[in-house]
């Protein structure tokens, strides 16, 4: 099978994928618990504020790394985002940290308010998001967190692919200017990035070029993206995958290149199909490209209990799913039906 | 503590009356916004910006001043004509209030003028937001203060909530919430409403210390503000008792003036009485 590098992939320095043995799986909220004790350590102003949820949101870490620049508040999401607001205000740079449902899903308003129009310096660190959270059920799984957060003035929104991107973004983060969401999950998830494979906030990855369809992914679920584009090859179909870590402001250029090389785009990503970074790759288009578009997501509905994997199954975010959709947009690309089927590659 | 002299209380009560008249001149100006709460706590903003308050108005962000927010940003009109009495800007940009374009915005936004310290409106913010500049202070060991102006019924929100219960786990004494206890709310009375009472037991039960006072009386105000100061370990709170509408007596008492502007002829008879009244304040002992 080729490698990502043969695939495009060039300066990316990814983990080859079809290589089993030399994948990792790590969860990506433990990127993140590194990423912040790094950025702690090197700045007294970042600050750590957690909502009673310090272990699993893995800001463990920072706590015992930086103890002055710890601040534990106990169940009070709205209180978590309104306080960091007033920390921001004096000059410090606060994490704030919960599950995604709660921080940001309970406090839109506080961070609509004393964020993003109020303009403070605050970072949410939204862990367990989306359905991957598993046997928690659908109370704990944010899948309409990116969509509340990308709609607000000034809002950065990051999800990063896998555990040492989140890493890098948490970094990033600390050191951009600007309210900002980082989105992060619970589970084990492969490591496809290394230490040399860049990270910039705003700035769009190719980790894979084809020219049949464009797969933009974020998340945990690029690597299923480059899975199903590997396999679809084989078939002799040709993908493009992007990974769109940066849902706002969106890498408008390489949303609109993607569509023009390819002539047709699968979003990818797990959360609801409205009004996630599908949509917003849509908007983009509809304006500037317009081109078929399948949307890879949560269809409008909540989850539930189950096992991570078969989550993803269920709700239609697996590898197979991610196949169906990228023949279906070839179908829909005009002049490219023969290639939709099965084994009929040119 | 600045001794206040007789002369020094007659010149803050007549900025208080002045500052009346600039709320009722702004709210006809704007047709539009909140009269009964921005009358009541005129003599809190004046006690805070012409006598308690380390600022300076045509540094706004020096970085070592007292920080003061507004939780409940709809008496925006009271600390706008409070500021613009304490040389923040022109009388006159009063008249802008509520306007396209104004820096004096329905609700105050910080971005739009720095001094106002943060965005509010959205009720029950102010103190979690005070809480945290005030252990930023503590964090970086400096000297300045927080003070939080919040509504009576703000404290049915949860978050205020919150944040009664946070300050006092970091020993916050640089912090100090005023309420404006007026009693009335949009809908009617707070304790018809929902019951805020005994709200001063809430915050002795929170660990806050607790002070109270005529909130219409500038000496007994400064006495209070100034002693509760001198607390240590904790954060403090004065419930100030205050007349709605104060100051202009067919509002005084009425919550139906809660969220509207006097027209053009209650404005003129509001600012008659008004005039009247700083006469008066200034013929006294004189």
């Amino acid at each position: 099978m080729a490698s990502s590098a043969r695939n495009g992939a060039i300066g990316m320095h990814l983990v080859d994928i079809s290589d089993v043995n030399a994948l990792k799986s790590v969860p990506t909220r433990n990127g993140f618990g590194e990423g912040l004790i790094e950025a702690g350590k090197s700045n007294r102003n970042v600050i750590g504020i957690c909502a009673d949820l310090a272990e699993s949101t893995r800001m463990e870490g920072f706590k015992k790394a930086c103890p002055d620049q710890y601040i534990a508040i106990g169940v009070a999401e709205q209180l978590l985002v309104a306080m960091a607001a007033g920390l921001a205000s004096a000059g410090k740079i606060p994490f704030i940290a919960s599950y995604a449902m709660f921080n940001p899903g309970r406090s839109w308003e506080q961070v609509r308010t004393t964020m993003a129009l109020n303009e403070t310096n605050v970072k949410i660190a939204g862990a367990h998001a989306g359905v991957s959270v598993g046997p928690d059920g659908a109370t704990h799984q944010a899948i309409e967190d990116i969509a509340i957060m990308r709609v607000l003035p000034h809002m950065i929104v990051v999800v990063p692919c896998d555990s040492a991107q989140t890493k890098k973004a948490t970094l990033a983060v600390a050191q951009k200017w600007g309210p900002t969401y980082l989105r992060f999950a619970r589970e084990k998830s492969p490591v496809i990035t290394t230490e040399e494979t860049p990270f910039e906030i705003g700035k769009a990855q190719t980790f894979r070029t084809g020219s049949d369809v464009a797969i933009i992914a974020c998340g945990i679920l690029v690597y299923n993206a480059l899975v199903a584009a590997q396999e679809l090859a084989g078939d002799g179909i040709e993908c493009t995958v992007i990974n769109n870590h940066t849902v706002k402001p969106m890498d408008e250029h390489a949303v609109i290149e993607a569509a023009k090389l390819c002539g047709t785009v699968v979003t990818v990503e797990e959360h609801q199909q409205h009004g996630g970074m599908g949509s917003r790759v849509a908007e983009i288009l509809a304006q500037h490209h317009p081109v078929p578009i399948e949307f890879v997501g949560v269809r409008d509905q909540f989850g539930q209990s189950g096992d991570p994997g078969e989550l993803i199954e269920h709700y239609g975010m697996g590898t197979s799913a991610i196949k169906t959709a990228v023949r279906r947009a070839l179908r829909r690309k005009p002049g490219s039906h023969a290639l939709a089927e099965p084994n009929t590659a040119e | 503590m600045p001794t206040l002299t007789e002369d020094r209380l007659k010149f803050l009560q007549e900025r208080a009356n002045l500052t009346r008249q600039g709320i009722i001149r702004s709210l006809l100006s704007a047709g539009s916004g909140h009269s009964a709460g921005s009358l009541d706590m005129a003599d809190v903003f004046v006690a805070l910006y012409h006598h308690v308050l380390r600022h300076d108005p045509r540094n706004p962000t020096w970085e070592d001043r007292d920080r003061l927010l507004l939780s409940c940003g709809h008496i925006a009109p009271v600390r706008y004509s409070a500021m613009a009495y304490a040389d923040y800007f022109p009388v006159e940009e009063l008249l802008t209030l509520r306007k396209f374009g104004t820096r004096l915005q329905g609700h105050p936004e910080r971005v739009r003028m720095e001094a106002l310290e943060t965005t509010s409106g959205p009720l029950g913010e102010g103190l979690a937001q005070g809480t945290g500049m005030a252990l930023a202070a503590k964090m970086d060991k400096k000297g300045w203060r927080v003070y939080v102006v919040t509504s009576d019924a703000e404290h049915q929100c949860g978050l205020h909530m919150e944040a009664m219960m946070t300050a006092p786990k970091f020993g916050l004494d640089n912090l100090m919430c005023i309420v404006d206890r007026n009693f009335i709310q949009i809908d009617g009375s707070t304790e018809e409403i929902m019951p805020l009472e005994p709200l001063a037991d809430k915050y002795r039960a929170f660990n806050w210390e607790v002070f109270e006072c005529d909130g219409n009386d500038m000496a007994a105000l400064i006495e209070t503000i100034e002693r509760a100061k001198e607390t240590t370990g904790k954060p403090q709170v004065i419930i100030a008792n205050t007349v709605p509408g104060k100051g202009v007596s067919f509002m005084e008492g009425d919550y139906t003036w809660h969220g509207k502007p006097p027209n053009k002829e209650q404005a003129d008879t509001a600012l008659r009485e008004l005039e009247a009244q700083r006469e008066r304040i200034l013929s006294f002992h004189g």
